[in-house]
């Protein structure tokens, strides 16, 4: 036997097994296009540990979804685009796949059109592109529970609430800090229109990316005397902000932080500067949930947890990747009930997810009550109107200090529709009807 | 730069020199379309396309005209949105031509940021475009109007449609790519083996002397940064209309300027050949880099292992490649090529 038959002997071989192992076993992928290193790091091992954390509970305990297990690849991404798009287009070829999740707003851009012509969900959960809530123009793209705008108007009601009622809101004045990106900027207009709806002054200042120098902004910020602060801040930009309103004088009560300035990450950098700072959320942090206690007892004691530093168990992103890992299971388990218990395809999946509606009692029969609300995505509404909820920075942890609120998402609905209309004209696409979202190709 | 004889090349074509790029055009042409994955294409061809035309621009600035250029990644970002906003704003235009006019965009910005060349030299003149590439990046986020007032400032790039034929697949696109990467070069071939390439050559020599042979150095030294920015501004719309299909300010970075000199410094200064060699490692290394570092040690290299090893290597070879061989991967590949012909002779 020469060397070469005894190679191609070989790599028949193996090309047989991987064949057959494919063939056998019914599973569904979840490619992810984490980032463990870099400036994000903090929010990447957080989010990508807890949807893992939950996949291999759902494994573990149940056996995967109805005899379907659940498997994930990784690729580094370090939060940037080009690196997302390589990642992407590496484990696309995985079988099975279910839906991505890159946590990341540049990715989830350059990944529209791809995901649209493979045909695989994307799901960009609490961020994105706003109007790819349009399930009309955006069949795959799903911002779940809170897109943009929704989260900008869920802060101004709770602020409303604050002052007993949207009718006090007048002549108030409100400072919006925003990091210098496309995600910072992407709530500018609607901040605008709720300021003109009612009537309070509004005054938006950018921070440049990434963040680690705002004595000029709070400067600033001092001058006008603002009856709240808006962090929309994102990474090492939170902490410092924290830090710099203490120097200037302006209390950590008077601030408010966006979805993504309200983790552990962003106020113990800052020690005892964040104590009294508010943060929107759509998960409450802790461990308390019995979700995540079964995490901590299926997984965790297992030795087959994610996080290196189990501290981080409950966290805001810990917990935010775990509410994510129950969206995604969920909307299999229900593409399951059509389709039938075997691996799906990603159209069907999408199918899945624009049935994804889970109602309080089913939030508490997977063990997430008071972790979040619910959800109701219908094929239209990709964002599925979720509730949320407000915590405070205590100096060692965050609590619950409001109800769950809903945004006003009447009042949102007709500029989604007319940002993802023009999308539609300017790329020449036809808008979907139901029987289209009926529809699920193989 | 050291001094060095100017050569004087032969202007006709020998076959010699042009069997080898004929040869990886065909296959580029003809084998790639037929064998190559939609990985190979949309994750390793098309990138290394847009940036090896970004260094062909780079190189005759800084490798043939010796004029030091941190501010590449603003000119690919003017490119990018000039592309952009000529295709929405003028209804009708050509897909070719709105590049064209993107890269004469380009080529306007770049000559202003290149007037300070004049006087400024070497070190002064690499801070001076370091202004470009943050003032670009400001005017770009700052006015809505660039990215059609999209409130994120993040554009998708339109279908790509040439006289009716639509170039949206993978496949499709790379051959979009490739046709306007070897135009482009071609042009920037004849440019420096002609007498303009020698202009330049004499002033990144020695200034003074050109100066003093009559060389028109100020001329030169625009119409490197005019022509230069020129061919970024295209690589700049490729990157975004092939590669990415989504362009925002925060993409072409400082990271990014420095990412074309390391291509250029890697691949060889003054060569045409060494933008392609260089792009290609950049590209691919860090890809073989993150196989081979977990086939070999497994869950230990995780990526942040990874990240770290990448930037000590490349920092390494760009000192030892400064130090030992300023003309980088394609004078090593002409030694060896010179070698083995000798041994055959």
């Amino acid at each position: 036997m020469t060397l070469f038959s005894r190679i191609a002997g070989v790599a028949v071989a193996a090309t047989l097994t991987l064949g057959t192992a494919a063939v056998q076993a019914d599973e569904q992928h979840f490619p992810m296009q984490s980032y463990r290193v870099g400036p994000y790091a903090a929010g990447g091992t957080g989010f990508f540990g807890g949807f893992i954390d939950y996949l291999n509970l759902i494994n573990t305990r149940d056996g995967g979804v109805n005899g379907v297990k659940l498997t994930w690849s990784e690729g580094e991404t370090q939060y940037e685009v080009e690196k997302g798009v390589e990642v992407y287009e590496r484990l696309k070829g995985n079988p099975g796949i279910a839906a991505w999740n890159p946590l990341s707003v540049g990715i989830a851009y350059a990944m529209i059109d791809r995901i649209t012509q493979d045909k695989a969900p994307l799901i960009t959960i609490n961020h994105g592109r706003t109007d790819t809530t349009d399930g009309r123009v955006f069949p795959y793209v799903f911002p779940l529970l809170l897109n943009p705008y929704s989260e900008t108007s869920g802060i101004v009601n709770y602020v409303a609430a604050k002052e007993g009622g949207l009718d006090k809101l007048k002549g108030k004045k409100i400072v919006v800090l925003y990091h210098g990106s496309p995600y910072g900027k992407e709530t500018i207009p609607i901040y605008q229109l709720l300021a003109e709806k009612y009537g309070f002054t509004l005054s938006q200042i950018e921070v440049p990316h990434p963040g680690n120098e705002q004595q000029a902004q709070w400067l600033q910020i001092r001058r006008e005397r603002p009856d709240y602060v808006v962090l929309r801040g994102w990474g090492v930009m939170n902490p410092v902000a924290l830090k710099t309103a203490q120097k200037t004088g302006f209390p950590a009560s008077k601030i408010i932080g966006n979805v993504w300035s309200n983790s552990e990450e962003d106020v113990i950098p800052a020690a005892d500067a964040a104590v009294g700072y508010t943060a929107i959320t759509t998960q409450a942090s802790g461990a308390k949930y019995p979700v995540v206690q079964e995490i901590v007892k299926t997984v965790y004691d297992a030795g087959k947890g994610n996080l290196d530093d189990k501290k981080r168990i409950g966290s805001v992103y810990h917990n935010l990747g775990i509410v994510n890992g129950i969206l995604n299971v969920e909307a299999v388990r229900i593409a399951q009930k059509k389709f039938g218990n075997r691996t799906l395809t990603g159209d069907e999946v999408r199918w899945g997810f624009e049935h994804l509606q889970l109602d309080p009692a089913r939030v508490e029969a997977l063990g997430a009550k008071d972790l979040f609300h619910s959800i109701n995505v219908t094929w239209k509404n990709h964002e599925g109107d979720g509730y949320v909820t407000f915590q405070q920075w205590d100096g060692a942890k965050w609590n619950v200090v409001s109800d769950w609120i809903a945004p006003d998402w009447a009042l949102l609905r007709p500029i989604i529709e007319k940002s993802s209309e023009a999308y539609a004209a300017e790329k020449g696409l036809q808008l979907r009807t139901g029987e289209d979202a009926q529809a699920a190709s193989n | 730069m050291a001094a060095q004889t100017i050569s004087l090349p032969d202007s006709r074509f020998p076959l010699r020199t042009l069997l080898w790029p004929a040869l990886a055009l065909a296959a580029a042409y003809i084998l790639v379309p037929a064998f190559a994955t939609t990985y190979l294409l949309e994750a390793i061809l098309l990138p290394f396309l847009a940036l090896s035309l970004a260094a062909v621009g780079l190189n005759l600035l800084t490798g043939y005209c010796g004029q030091l250029s941190l501010g590449s990644a603003a000119f690919m970002a003017v490119g990018a949105y000039a592309a952009y906003n000529l295709n929405l704003r003028i209804s009708g235009l050509p897909l070719p031509l709105s590049l064209v006019l993107a890269g004469v965009t380009t080529a306007a910005v770049g000559t202003v940021f290149g007037l300070p060349s004049l006087r400024l030299r070497g070190f002064y003149l690499a801070v001076s475009t370091l202004a470009a590439q943050f003032f670009v990046q400001w005017v770009l986020t700052k006015f809505g109007w660039f990215s059609n007032n999209n409130p994120s400032g993040v554009i998708s790039a339109p279908r790509l449609i040439v006289a009716g034929f639509s170039f949206d697949s993978a496949t499709g696109r790379y051959l979009f790519s490739l046709t306007t990467v070897t135009l482009l070069t071609l042009f920037v071939w004849r440019l420096v083996e002609g007498s303009a390439g020698r202009n330049m050559i004499a002033v990144r020599d020695n200034e003074t002397a050109a100066r003093v042979i009559g060389v028109p150095v100020l001329r030169t030294k625009l119409l490197a940064f005019a022509v230069s920015s020129f061919i970024i501004g295209v690589a700049g719309a490729l990157w975004a209309f092939t590669y990415l299909r989504t362009v925002e300010p925060a993409g072409f970075n400082l990271d990014r300027s420095f990412q074309i000199l390391f291509i250029i410094i890697i691949g060889g200064l003054a060569t045409v050949r060494g933008a392609f060699i260089g792009a290609a490692f950049i590209v691919v290394f860090p890809l073989v880099l993150a196989r081979t570092g977990a086939f070999l040690f497994g869950g230990v290299f995780d990526s942040g292992v990874l990240d770290m090893s990448q930037r000590i290597i490349l920092g390494v070879l760009i000192i030892l490649f400064l130090i030992l061989e300023p003309k980088g991967l394609s004078e090593l590949i002409n030694r060896l090529a010179t070698r083995s012909n000798r041994q055959r002779a």
